[in-house]
């Protein structure tokens, strides 16, 4: 068995191959506490997005819709590059082109980016999904949507801090970019980074990664882009798709690439304190009526009650006075 | 205090070979109420089986997950308009009055059954105008929450972190009006004799006299006024 390709450069192999990523290689899976510890640990990858070096030329958005086979509808021009208008369950990546003046050189500059999933390694569609195994993490930090298991409820949409899920009208499930985990499964890169003619997107090991943006990084440096650096955000514990940004310091100006993306406290509260002390207050009350129910004595009517109804209905003496 | 209505249209006292029995619900109520019921019974499941990871295989019991997601909202609009209609017959009678504020100070003599010391009630008590009163807001706030992230039709328009505190707010207020539901069926239990006024839509009048006292005087003294019985 073989372990994560750590190039999407090289040919496919011609010999038929197992898939390397099954079910002993999941580290999460959504709405699962007792899965077991993967098999083994495959070498973490990553998807390195050069942010300088794009031309949006959009082959690697062409290429994404050749692999996965999706079938994006034809759409307006509104005056804009980005095309379509925002990522569908048919377009798993897309081009976001902004036009920023840089206040320091006042300079315009057209910044392009690849939007698509990040992979998460703290993933919050997955910590959000209520159905069992419709997303997974593997062991080497992809995180995949199965869709025979969603249910389509659109709680990935709330758990991702990158809207990133889209829940197709006509079957009801979620998609987002695979990081191509079909091919990376048999040891090839994703369409993207093999179409790229730039090379503005890699693909390899998270480490080897890194080391490639430093050095991407310093070259910017060098050129006078003195903020730049890698997006690789702490919050969600890192991700397996990362950008080399030129203004690192302000993601947002990169069509409103979040700063300081982080799974939403309300979604926590929400899949955390909400389950327990809710199951808690249920429960107790629960057990507390049943209880009651058990030991404590039925409210019944008395023979004096039907007596005083008889009473007050013929209107005999003796009826109770009213109470008050 | 506000023109509480102690007794309702259709409210009557009928003796039939000595027994007493008294005309509770009409068959609109009853059969508006038991649709309120089940409603809330398969949104309960339904729910609960989205929340709970180790109750999701109740998704079973409708066909599956999708047919789940599908329903639920579904269930809430058929709960949210036979609720409506139930609580456009019944509000005016659970508007809240002197009496309910003695009757919950004297909680401990109402959970140990000690009727006799609590003052006479109308035709509800403060604890089934609690129970009135928190399931018309935990229903509406389900509504609106839940329409919120209907996925099929109405999330897409509404901003993400709205959806957040949503379905944060649908998960809360699921949890309390389930609890509503556990007291409201666990007092109907307890206080034997009450069911029937749901299903036969009468009570007996030692029931009425036990529990309801003021609404069965009202009713027996306009028994007696009119002359047509
Ligand atoms: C009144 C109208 C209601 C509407 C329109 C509604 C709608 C929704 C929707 C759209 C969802 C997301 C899952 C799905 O698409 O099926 C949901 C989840 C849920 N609903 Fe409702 N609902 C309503 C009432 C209720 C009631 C009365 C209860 C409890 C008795 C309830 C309990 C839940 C629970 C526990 C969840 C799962 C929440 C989670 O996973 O955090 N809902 N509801
Ligand atoms: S839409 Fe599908 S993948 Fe997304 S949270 Fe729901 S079940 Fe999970
Ligand atoms: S970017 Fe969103 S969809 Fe992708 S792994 Fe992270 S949370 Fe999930
Ligand atoms: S293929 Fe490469 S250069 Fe072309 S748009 Fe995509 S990332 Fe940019």
């Amino acid at each position: 068995m073989m372990d994560s390709p750590k190039t999407a450069v090289s040919n496919p192999p011609v010999q038929p191959m197992d898939s390397n990523l099954g079910e002993r290689d999941l580290v999460r899976r959504s709405a699962t506490s007792d899965l077991p510890p993967p098999e083994r640990q495959l070498t973490a990858v990553a998807k390195l997005i050069d942010v300088s070096k794009c031309i949006g030329c959009k082959a690697c958005q062409s290429a994404c819709v050749e692999w996965n086979d999706t079938h994006p509808a034809i759409g307006e021009n509104v005056g804009v590059y980005t095309n379509p208008h925002d990522l569908t369950e048919d377009m798993f990546t897309l081009m976001r082109f902004s036009e920023w003046i840089n206040p320091e050189t006042d300079n315009l500059e057209w910044l392009i980016r690849k939007d698509g999933c990040m992979h998460c390694a703290d993933p919050g569609c997955l910590k959000a999904c209520p159905a069992p195994g419709a997303i997974v993490q593997y062991s080497n930090g992809i995180v995949d949507f199965i869709h025979e298991n969603c249910i389509g409820c659109g709680y990935c949409v709330k758990g991702c801090p990158f809207n990133i899920p889209r829940i197709s009208k006509a079957d009801h499930r979620a998609y987002k970019c695979t990081l191509c985990s079909d091919r990376v499964a048999v040891g090839q890169g994703p369409a993207c980074a093999k179409a790229c003619p730039t090379q503005a997107i890699v693909f390899g090991t998270k480490d080897d990664m890194k080391k490639h943006a430093d050095e991407r990084i310093a070259d910017l440096k060098s050129r006078g882009y003195a903020n730049a650096g890698l997006y690789d955000p702490p919050g969600v514990g890192g991700t397996h798709v990362m950008y080399v940004l030129h203004h690192n310091d302000k993601p947002h100006i990169y069509s409103d690439l979040p700063d300081d993306p982080k799974i939403s406290g309300v979604v926590q509260a929400w899949k955390g304190a909400t389950k327990y002390v809710g199951l808690a207050t249920m429960g107790v009350l629960a057990v507390g009526a049943a209880l009651h129910g058990v030991f404590g004595k039925p409210n019944r009517v008395t023979a004096e009650d039907d007596e005083g109804a008889e009473k007050l209905v013929t209107n005999k003496t003796g009826t109770p006075e009213e109470r008050v | 205090m506000p023109d509480v209505e102690r007794v309702q249209p259709g409210d009557d006292i009928h003796v039939e070979r000595g027994e007493i029995s008294v005309n509770r619900y009409g068959p609109a109520a009853r059969v508006n109420h038991w649709i309120t019921a089940a409603s809330l019974i398969l949104l309960a499941v339904s729910g609960l089986a989205l929340f709970y990871p180790s109750l999701f295989f109740l998704t079973g019991l409708f066909g599956g997950g999708q047919n789940t997601r599908a329903l639920h909202p579904y269930f809430g609009v058929v709960l949210f308009i036979s609720f409506f209609v139930f609580f456009l017959q019944l509000w005016r009678a659970n508007l809240p009055t002197r009496t309910d504020v003695k009757w919950v100070s004297q909680i401990n003599d109402v959970v140990a059954g000690r009727e006799e010391k609590l003052p006479e009630v109308g035709k509800y008590n403060a604890g089934q105008k609690f129970i009135f009163w928190s399931m018309a807001f935990f229903i509406l706030v389900l509504i609106v929450t839940g329409v919120m992230v209907w996925q099929a039709y109405f999330a897409p328009y509404v901003p993400i972190e709205t959806q957040r505190i949503a379905l944060l707010v649908h998960a809360i207020s699921a949890v309390l009006i389930i609890c509503v539901f556990i007291l409201h069926v666990y007092a109907a239990i307890w206080t034997r004799g009450t069911l029937r006024a749901m299903t036969r839509g009468t009570v007996t009048g030692g029931w009425a006299f036990r529990h309801h006292r003021k609404w069965f005087r009202e009713l027996a003294s306009r028994r007696r006024v009119d002359p047509a019985e």
